[in-house]
């Protein structure tokens, strides 16, 4: 019994890590197959989101869901407005101005959190729903990190859903296969984009605040998991959801794992697998096609 | 006379040579008066600031890493974020010799250190090189986290996250040992490195196969289609590359007297890639520039005021990338051919 109960606080533990790195990531690997733009900043809305969420639930008394909602909408917003602004001027550019640009906007981000809130890390205070264990029939667990795999299996479904049913998720399908053709059907794929960026930034934020628990939340936060959101975006493939959930929920599994056996410098065998798998299939194991 | 036309006898070659295309090729690496400007200064720092000898090791240092990653980054075009792996490599060759007592003379100590990098830069080399854009961008990447986590788990012999404190390094030559209360050797025989590693990478660019890596960057199908053998030229110049970041690496390790992670990790390639930007990649004084510019305000600013000098970091990295993306070089010289074109004019 005792084995039983183990090996699922190992795997449910790995899969809540995992869901948390996808709900974040999610919108990353989507904007950059738009747009092949390499955004590092991409943990900053995370964060900014997550701070948003964490304060306005711990120093406003707003409730749960109320704080994720607004969470989402003041990333999306701050977002759209980078975009219009800043990100555009840098979508002809090259990778290397891309990536001094989203750098520079990490440390603005920091620098801006220390400043206005301070160094210290936020927590998440869980609704009293949340807290506590839950009987799943062959082993109690923490009730949180079942709903937090639920919630993220839904998002995943849902966006799934919508790229693979709607209109807009054709267009952003296409684009992503083909954006010159696209394009010369008359579809505006800046506005696409702009809307692709905003709702995966909000989702960033959401991974941001509800992952507060598992990646922490302080103002190195973007740096910290730059990484493994590029690992989680170039494994899974740019623009595949799929890709990225599959991707995600190995990377949390894996990380759970090693931290918990092998604290000292465990993650060297995530670093190799991930150059291994890139090595195989450069475009990851989703992407659709070379980039 | 034809342009086209071989020259078929000594008076025709001269000829040749006077024609005003091959001068100005003749002129582009000739030296320059201002080219003695780095040293003299480097030079007048020595007697002028004694004090700030420790400092100023540390910008020879940077500025070497900063012209290793130009040779990869700004001359091949190899977009990289994981260069401190060549550093970090380097330095731990240099403090695990020097730290079990197999070899501390430093001289030889960085020609090691060039080797075990270069050795590492050939290997990742040949499997990375064959990606380009994101893929190569997170290759680097995870080679470099890949050896800062295999040392940390390697702690019986790196010392893990501790590092390797109090290297004996032997002195230079036998004569002029390092000592950490006063830097002048240390400084001294960082700037000769230095020199030496300049005066190789200078020619190297100038050479046909450095013309060649530009032609490279700015057009790998047209290089692919007159047969230059691209791969293996991007192989060389990210091994050598490699090595001389090697170099840097050692050099680090010989003047601090020890050696941890912090050489590997990612903060480490970020700055480097960061100086090299904001001085001016793909020329070879942008290393400089922008090496002494951030170290001098990183070096008075973010003692006391690290918040601020994030925030002025992350400003001034959004400016240059969207408004000077040749950084404060490239700035300059349009600043220059501006006002000079205005007095021409009239």
């Amino acid at each position: 019994m005792n084995f039983v109960a183990d090996l699922a606080g190992i795997v449910l533990g790995g899969l809540a890590a995992g869901t948390v790195l996808f709900i974040v990531s999610v919108g990353l690997s989507v904007t950059m197959g738009l747009m092949g733009f390499v955004n590092l900043a991409h943990g900053a809305f995370a964060m900014f989101g997550g701070y948003v969420i964490v304060l306005a639930m711990n120093r406003a008394n707003v409730g749960f869901v109320p704080a994720l909602v607004l969470g989402f909408a003041a990333t999306a917003v701050l977002s759209v407005i980078l975009e219009r602004t800043l990100y555009r001027r840098l979508y002809r550019a090259g990778e290397l101005d891309q990536v001094l640009f989203t750098i520079g906007l990490i440390f603005i981000f920091i620098a801006a959190t220390v400043l206005v809130v301070g160094p210290e890390s936020q927590t998440l205070q869980l609704p009293a729903a949340l807290r506590g264990q839950i009987n799943l029939g062959f082993v109690q667990y923490r009730t949180y990190s079942i709903f937090l795999i639920v919630f993220g299996f839904l998002i995943g479904f849902g966006i799934w859903l919508a790229f693979e049913r709607t209109r807009i998720g054709a267009q952003i399908r296409a684009t992503v296969d083909n954006r010159r053709m696209v394009e010369s059907l008359g579809i505006n794929v800046d506005r696409l984009f702009t809307i692709t960026f905003a709702l995966g930034s909000g989702m960033a934020a959401i991974g941001g605040g509800l992952g507060a628990e598992f990646l922490g939340l302080g103002p190195q936060y973007p740096l910290i998991y730059l990484v493994y959101f590029l690992i989680v975006v170039s494994v899974g493939g740019l623009g595949s959801v799929l890709g990225v959930y599959y991707a995600s929920l190995l990377l949390g599994m894996l990380d759970f794992v090693l931290k918990l056996y092998l604290p000292q410098g465990g993650t060297v065998f995530i670093y190799a697998l991930t150059i291994l798998l890139l090595l195989w299939r450069p475009q990851g194991l989703f992407g659709r096609r070379e980039t | 006379m034809s342009d086209a036309a071989i020259p078929a006898t000594p008076a025709a070659a001269a000829a040749w040579l006077d024609h005003p295309a091959a001068r100005e090729l003749a002129r582009r690496h000739r030296l320059r008066w201002w080219e003695a400007l780095p040293w003299i200064a480097a030079a007048v720092v020595y007697f002028a600031f004694p004090h700030y000898l420790g400092f100023g090791t540390e910008l020879v240092i940077s500025i070497l890493f900063a012209l290793s990653l130009d040779l990869a980054l700004g001359y091949a075009g190899i977009i990289t974020l994981g260069h401190a792996a060549f550093f970090g490599t380097g330095a731990y060759a240099v403090g695990m010799l020097a730290f079990y007592g197999i070899w501390t003379e430093p001289i030889t100590g960085l020609l090691l250190a060039a080797l075990a990098a270069a050795a590492i830069g050939l290997a990742s080399g040949l499997v990375l090189l064959r990606t380009r854009g994101l893929t190569l961008l997170m290759l680097t990447i995870c080679t470099m986290a890949l050896l800062e986590q295999a040392a940390n788990m390697a702690r019986d012999y790196t010392g893990g996250f501790d590092g390797l404190p109090s290297l004996p390094i032997a002195p230079v030559f036998g004569l002029f040992a390092f000592n950490p209360l006063y830097p002048n050797t240390q400084y001294l025989f960082s700037l000769a490195v230095l020199l030496v590693c300049f005066a190789f990478l200078r020619t190297l660019v100038y050479s046909p196969f450095g013309q060649s890596l530009t032609g490279i960057r700015e057009n790998i199908l047209r290089m692919h289609a007159v047969g230059s053998p691209v791969r293996r030229r991007l192989v060389i110049c990210y091994t050598i590359s490699a090595a001389l970041a090697g170099i840097a690496g050692g050099l680090w390790a010989q003047t601090n007297a020890y050696v941890n992670l912090s050489v590997l990790d990612l903060d480490r390639a970020a700055t480097v890639l960061i100086i090299l930007i904001l001085g001016g990649y793909g020329r070879l004084y942008g290393a400089f520039v922008g090496a002494v510019i951030y170290l001098a305000l990183e070096h008075f600013l973010a003692q006391f005021y690290p918040t601020a000098w994030q925030l002025g970091l992350g400003l001034l990295l959004v400016a240059i990338a969207l408004f000077a993306r040749n950084g404060i070089l490239g700035l300059g010289e349009q600043l220059w051919r501006r006002w000079r074109g205005r007095r021409a004019a009239p």
